[in-house]
Formats: C-alpha cells, structure tokens, sequence
C-alpha cells in the first residue's frame, strides 16, 4: 500500500472563501419558466393541457362577455337583441340590483343601509389593522347600536340603553373581579339581562317622549338581498369566535360543571344541521315563548347562526390551544400570572394565531351559510333570485343572477381570506 | 469531566449561607397516578446554598423542584417556601411563584412577544410596575446576561444559549429569591452551554439562593456547597461537593459517577 493518500490528508485552509453569486442560469424568468412549467415530460404535458383549457374557456366564454347586454328590461327583449347569438343578459342586474343588495327595504331609506355598510368598515379599519389609530376603537364599540339604529330605525333611545346594557355588564365584571372572578363572571351576565328585561323598555320610552330622536321604523320582514346576508353574517362572525373562545376554554377546564356544559353545548350543536336550527328559530321557539311575545325573526336566526360557528370556532381554537407547547403555559404558570392573564396574553394569542386559517375557514362557511335562510322565508340574495325569476318579464333567466350573487359572495370570501394571509404574515415572529 | 464551566475564576465572597430558611420540605411523597415518584423527601434548604440535584433520568430531580413552585401538586408531607406553605389555596400559590425564578431545559420564552416584552410582562402585570420602570429594569438585566442588543427581537431570532440568557433574565426581572434551574444547559449545543453557565456561576456569587437540575458535574464542584444524589424518586446520599465527588459512600452513588465521569 502507498502512502501517497495518508500524504494528503492533512490539510489547513489559509483563506477562507468569500460569497459568490450563483451560476446565470439559477436565476431570473428562465429558471422560472424550467422549473415552473418544462421541468419534466409530465410538466410539460400539464402546460399545455393548461393552456389548451384556457384556450377553450375563452372561446366560449369570450362571446358570451362579448355580448353583453345591459339595456334591456326582460328576457325576450334580450333574445331579440342577440338574435340567436349567445350572450349576457345583465340588463337583470341593472334592472334589479337594487332589490338583491337591499331587499324590500324602503327605497327612500336606502341611504341608511348604505350609511350603516360604510361605518361598518369604518368600525372594522381599527379592529383589522394595527396602523388605525388606537382611539377609533371607541367608534367600534358603539357601533353595532349605531346600525342597529340606522337599519331598523325607530327611537334611537332603544339603542342606546341597549348598549348602556352592555357597559353596565362591564361595569359590573369590572367591581365585583376583586371579590371573585366566578361572581363577577355570572353578574356581569345576570345585570345587564335584567336591565334589558325589566329597565330598557320603560327608560326608551320615557327617553323618547323627552327628546324625540326618530328614523322610520323599518320592519324585519323588509330586510333582504346582501343586506341581510352581510347583517346575519358579520354579526355571527363577530360574536362566534369570542362565545367560541370562551367554550374552548371551559372544554379545558378543571371545573368539572364548566367542562360537561361546554362539552355538551359543542357536540349537540355541531351534531345537527344548521338548517334544523334554523327551522326551530323560525317555527319552534314560538310554542314555547309566552304567547304574544314578538321576537324578531332575524335577531332569532342570528342567534342560531352564532351558535352553530361558536360550536366550530369552539374546536378550532381548541386545535390552536392544543398545538402549543407545555412549557407555555408552565413558564405562565412560573411567573405567578394567575389563570385569565396567561390566557389573555400567552396563551390565547399564540393559540388563536396558530388557529387563523380555520377560523378563516369558519367565518367563510358561516358567511356562506346564511343563504340557507331563504328555506325559513327569508329573502336573502338566493330567495330574491328566486322572486326575481317568478317575474315574467326575467322568467328562464340563471347564469347572469346566480353569477352576480356568486361575484358579491366571491368578493367577501376571498377578502377574508386574503387578509387572513395578510395577518399570518405579520404575526410571524417565531421564525421556524 | 467536563470542565467547560470551571476555567473562570469564582468568586466565592459573597456567597452566604445564612442560617435562615428559604425552602422547608418535610416528609413529602407524590404520586403520578399510583406511581410513586417522590418518596419521603426531606430537604431544607438555607437563604444563599447553591444546590446542584444529580441522578439518573427518571430519578424525580425535576419533579422535585417542580413540586417547590408548584407546577407540580404533591400529595402527602409539607412544602414550606420563605414561610408560605403550598397548599391548593392559589394565593399562596400566586404568592410562591412570584418570589421563585424557574429557567426550564427549553427555555420556554414567550414567542409572540419581544424579548423586552417577555422580560417586562409579568413585572406589569404581576408586580403592577410602570412599564417605562419594568423596561428598565429589563434592560438592566439584558445587560447582565450580556444581549441588550437583541431587545427588540423575537426569541426565534436568537440562538440557544442567548434565549436561555434570556428566560434566566425573565426570571430575574421578577426579583425572585430563590431561583430554580431545570436542566438548564440540557438542550444546548456543546459552544453555548458555557455562557449560560457563566450567567448563573455570577448569578450564585452575588448571593443567591439556587436549586439546579443539571449534569454539568464541573458547575456543581465550582459552585454548589451541597450536591444531592436522588435514585428512585428519593435522596439518595447528599454531600459538599468535593466529598461528594472524592468520597462517594453509596453504592448507587459510586455507579452514577463512574458512569457519568469515567471517560
């Protein structure tokens, strides 16, 4: 054996090599184009049935758009202005846009609903993005009273003290937490339900007699099209993922009682459809409320529908709660914070991040989910569709309105997810 | 032996051991289900000893200084830390946690925060400090454990060893009296275990009281004046360290140490 290889073993570097840029080929569209669309045989196959797919959509498709007609007022005029050739009918849309974003509501208060959309996003801006100044979250906080006042008008006293419910409630949590977090819970439940039993309806009523501050009533039953899926909707998603979170939490619980309660609430809920929820809100609930009692349709169909996505926010966050480390909620634990402040500021924050895509997920389903309304007469954007069609004059018409109102669902869907992205991407901060 | 730990000066001036009490654990047994994992502790530990708790993995080492804050409930006998006993009340509880500092093998910092954040929160919330007083006081111990620099990153941004700095300056940000390690330097890489044993050679020379979880047998005869052997969820044998390590009297000890020091 030689010892040439033993020779050259030993070796030490002198210098150490600087960085260098990567080969020209590694970079720029050409590495795209290869690695993207020509990498292999199969690749290359599934370009071109992709643009062969295109292709074909656009040469059907493309005259259909083409031929669009926004001026016309029925079907058949339509069909004699086309004359046998394919293409859109959107004078529907034109000729009834109005009805499927507003429903029945009165036309001479249209300015209202649209009013109440704005504020909304107003409301949202502050919530959704951290760059709103802090003190906006004030406008926030009134502003489901503020709606509730421009979209069913009336008093505005009946908002006002039922908000007032609210911060009572507050108030309440707020002075009896340094006796016990328990009592403090179950009060701040109780008083403002009193309060808005017994004290909302005489204080309103005396208010609104002293300083008459009054909008046309609007009647439930007026409410339709988009407003009342974006009503229902946003008012489920807001009120699901913190009743959702809460449940998460008593499926954790030590306390025994807590636990069953939630345990219970989740299963049955997430074991029935929404549809027979919904059924019993609309049909059901009226044989057993005292006779004569007058509980809005819509505000009955909101509950169910919060409930239904609590019971999912609810296993979603678990998921997210779950996901985290022991030694989370040990070094909380370390520290000496008690239980309510390790969940508020280690735990749920680090659960809730990791939950984003479903609870996304579920805001999405839920949005969609009011649709089902139409089946308990209410008219949503698919029960005016329906209306829509039983006029003469639009009779036979399908792709140009359930396209419209797949387009609006559309847009809020992917808005949601696109800023579900959007907040990913910021609270990115452990770096794996 | 690893004498990583043991190449720096220690200064044994300051460290005291006074004759007050600052952990009283009488007679104490605890079960995982009917699995006894600690049996008839007995350990009382003065203001200013520095501990080190050796033993085989499933010994109970860290079941035992988990059980003195609390992150794990004994069942029988009696826990008295600086004259609060544990007891299911959670004041004493929330007390006891608040006074004992816990680093943990990994390291366990706060992911969604700062790192100035994880050493500010339970200041302001627990101890009800101003936040421009709680930084400070942060900032104070970042430059102590030597990374002022990385208070506005996230822990993921750091390495091993500087996030084990960290949740040791966490803790310190609670003035805590007692402070306990739970394989501290378990999770590390062989470069970072030293200066995370610096940080807590000076922790012991300004004087604190410390329980430490660990196999680094250099820290121990550096630093500890009382090394405790467990086995089978009990003390085995305890001793000053150079007896300890010279002049083992168990057999289960001499073993354990052949084992851990023979090559």
């Amino acid at each position: 054996m030689s010892d040439t290889h033993s020779e050259t073993i030993p070796y030490v570097r002198e210098t150490m090599l600087a960085q260098k840029a990567p080969p020209s080929s590694q970079v720029g569209p050409v590495r795209w184009l290869h690695e993207n669309l020509f990498s292999s045989p199969l690749n290359i196959g599934l370009t071109l049935l992709g643009v062969f797919v295109v292709y074909f959509l656009v040469l059907h498709l493309g005259p259909w758009f083409m031929n669009s007609i926004w001026n016309a007022n029925s079907l058949t005029e339509c069909r004699e202005i086309l004359a046998g050739a394919s293409g859109a009918c959107w004078g529907v849309i034109k000729d009834r846009w109005h009805q499927l974003i507003y429903g029945f509501y009165p036309p001479e208060a249209y300015w209202r609903a649209t009013l109440a959309f704005v504020l909304m996003l107003v409301a949202f801006a502050p919530i959704l993005f951290a760059a709103v100044p802090r003190k906006m979250l004030w406008f926030s906080a009134i502003f489901p009273g503020l709606a509730f006042w421009l979209i069913w008008g009336g008093s505005i006293w009946h908002a006002v003290f039922a908000m007032l419910g609210l911060v009572i409630g507050y108030g309440v949590f707020m002075v009896l937490q340094r006796v016990s977090a328990l009592i403090a819970a179950i009060a701040a439940v109780v008083a403002p339900v009193l309060w808005w039993l017994f004290l909302t309806g005489p204080m309103a009523e005396f208010m609104a007699k002293l300083a008459p501050i009054w909008l046309m009533p609007v009647k439930s039953d007026e409410l339709g099209g988009f407003m009342i899926s974006i009503i229902i909707g946003v008012t489920g998603i807001a009120l699901s993922l913190p009743i959702g979170v809460l449940l998460a939490l008593g499926r954790q619980s030590d306390m025994p009682l807590v636990k069953w309660i939630c345990v219970g609430f989740i299963e049955f809920i997430r074991g029935v459809p929404l549809i027979t929820l919904l059924f019993t809100a609309s049909l059901l609930l009226n044989y057993f409320l005292p006779p004569g009692t007058n509980f809005d349709i819509v505000l009955r169909v909101i509950i169910m529908v919060t409930l239904f996505a609590a019971a999912y926010m609810a296993e979603v966050v678990r998921g997210g709660f779950a996901a985290l480390p022991r030694g989370q909620y040990e070094a909380a634990d370390a520290l000496g914070l008690d239980y309510w402040k390790s969940q508020r500021l280690i735990l749920l924050p680090q659960a809730l991040k990791i939950s984003i895509p479903g609870i996304v997920n579920t805001f999405i389903g839920l949005f969609k989910d009011t649709t089902l309304v139409v089946f308990i007469g209410i008219l949503d954007p698919i029960g005016l569709s329906n209306a829509i069609r039983a006029d003469s004059n639009w009779n036979g018409i399908v792709w140009e309105l359930y396209g419209f109102i797949a387009l609006c669902f559309f847009i809020f869907c992917f808005g949601m997810s696109r800023y579900s992205q959007y907040l990913e991407g910021k609270l990115k901060t452990d770096h794996r | 032996m690893s004498n990583a730990a043991t190449d720096r000066q220690v200064d044994r001036s300051q460290m005291q051991v006074s004759d007050e009490v600052a952990i009283q654990i009488s007679n104490m047994n605890k079960w995982y289900g009917t699995f006894h994992v600690l049996r008839d502790i007995d350990l009382t530990v003065n203001r200013g000893e520095r501990i080190v708790i050796a033993g085989p993995s499933g010994s109970g080492k860290s079941t035992l200084i988990r059980c003195i804050n609390r992150l794990e409930e004994h069942q029988q006998g009696q826990i008295i830390v600086d004259g609060t006993e544990l007891t299911s009340d959670l004041k004493n509880i929330d007390k006891v946690r608040s006074e004992v500092g816990m680093v943990f093998q990994h390291f366990n910092l706060f992911p969604h925060l700062t790192i100035l954040e994880n050493l500010t929160l339970a200041p302001i919330w627990v101890r009800k400090t101003p936040k421009r007083e709680a930084e400070e006081v942060a900032m104070h111990y970042l430059n102590k454990v030597k990374i002022p620099e990385q208070a506005h990153k996230y822990p993921g941004m750091l390495s091993g060893g500087q996030q084990q700095r960290v949740a040791i300056a966490r803790s310190l940000c609670m003035k805590p009296r007692i402070m306990l390690f739970d394989e501290p330097t378990s999770a590390l890489d062989p470069e970072m275990i030293k200066e995370v044993l610096d940080t807590m050679i000076e922790l012991a020379e300004e004087g604190m009281t410390m329980l430490c979880v660990t196999h680094e047998m250099g820290f121990a005869q550096a630093v500890a004046n009382r090394v405790i052997f467990m086995d089978q969820g009990q003390i085995v044998e305890q001793n000053n360290p150079h007896d300890f390590f010279n002049n083992p009297q168990s057999d289960r000890t001499k073993l354990f140490l052949s084992q851990i020091l023979g090559h």
